[in-house]
């Protein structure tokens, strides 16, 4: 009889129980940390230089943002695709698509009923303080 | 289990085993539940996150972000909440490997860590409030204070939670109980930095763009 294979629990670190697994993990949260430290500091760079193209920013920002996200969910929660994440990470995609969900439709939206109402930016900006 | 068989193509004794396995250990089923209700407050913040992306023009008259915010202390703020995610790995080390100092070390800088933070997000509100900045002044702003104060709201229920697991762990020792809830906690506590990830970048960094 072998052992039984279960699922990982999220942010649970590797099962070995060694030293050498041990100093596995400690690599691991510490090439999170480096990553997320250079992620972190290049999204201030980016917010204040005048180097890049203005309108771009925002979007850059948003994808160093998503970036540093997904090296939070690897290397500091764990979250592989693994066979043995299978439910973890379906779990996370469905977690997602509702979050994509409600702001992507919130925003797309709030500005389609912006545009039909026509109203200017002032009477608009009056028009949602009451 | 003929199908399973034809379909996997033999190791019979493998499928016996995983099929009559029985339930999951308590730490993996409750591990997972938690994780699910982290992912129900991710869309909670998400709905935050929308109603603030939606009316942060509507600033009524009133400041705007680029007057408010300071971009000093939120990189401070930043690098606290951060580092503290780091030592909370170091912690679960630790209680991997049944080291009650070193775990107590990490609980003690994750608590320090994370309660700079906080000073420093009331000592934000304080001043924004003394400015005449208050949620009331406009769309914007209850906007803001709903958003950054509803992440500041989790940092305090963990600092709470983290002081209370620390007992525990000095009263019962390391076990199983204490151990799922200490694997929770740090879930918990990843899961505030990703959130925060996204308050700094959509709230402090592009509130600063012209």
């Amino acid at each position: 009889m072998t052992e039984a294979r279960y699922d990982r629990a999220p942010a649970d670190e590797s099962i070995s129980e060694t030293h050498a697994g041990a100093r596995a993990d400690l690599f691991v949260y510490t090439v999170g940390l480096l990553l997320s430290v250079l992620l972190t500091a290049t999204s201030f760079w980016v917010a204040n230089t005048t180097l890049l193209w203005a309108p771009g920013v925002a979007l850059g920002l948003a994808v160093l943002a998503i970036a540093q996200m997904g090296i939070h969910l690897v290397f500091f929660l764990h979250i592989t695709t693994g066979p043995d994440n299978t439910n973890n990470a379906l779990a996370l995609a469905f977690g997602l698509l509702i979050v994509t969900l409600v702001v992507a439709g919130s925003l797309l939206i709030m500005t389609n009923l912006n545009e039909n109402m026509k109203m200017s930016p002032d009477l608009m900006n009056l028009h949602m303080q009451r | 289990m003929s199908v399973a068989m034809a379909i996997h193509g033999g190791q019979p004794e493998t499928l016996i085993i995983e099929s009559e396995a029985g339930p999951a250990p308590k730490r993996i089923v409750v591990t997972y539940g938690f994780w699910i209700f982290l992912l129900s407050d991710i869309v909670m913040f998400s709905a935050l996150f929308a109603s603030y992306a939606v009316l942060v023009r509507a600033t009524a008259g009133g400041p705007g972000g680029a007057q408010l915010f300071n971009q000093v202390r939120v990189a401070i703020e930043t690098g606290c909440l951060l580092a503290s995610s780091y030592t909370c790995g170091m912690m679960s080390l630790a209680i991997g490997s049944r080291r009650r100092l070193v775990t107590y070390l990490f609980a003690a800088i994750t608590f320090a860590l994370g309660a700079t933070f906080l000073a420093l997000e009331i000592n934000e509100f304080a001043g924004m409030v003394a400015r005449g900045a208050t949620p009331q002044r406009s769309a914007f702003l209850s906007a803001f204070f709903a958003l950054v104060g509803c992440h500041g709201l989790h940092v305090t229920a963990g600092l709470v939670w983290l002081t209370v697991m620390m007992a525990l762990v000095a009263t019962r020792g390391f076990r199983p109980t204490v151990e799922r809830r200490l694997l929770c906690f740090s879930l918990f506590w990843h899961t505030l930095d990703i959130i925060w990830v996204g308050i700094f970048t959509v709230v402090y960094l592009m509130g600063i763009l012209p």
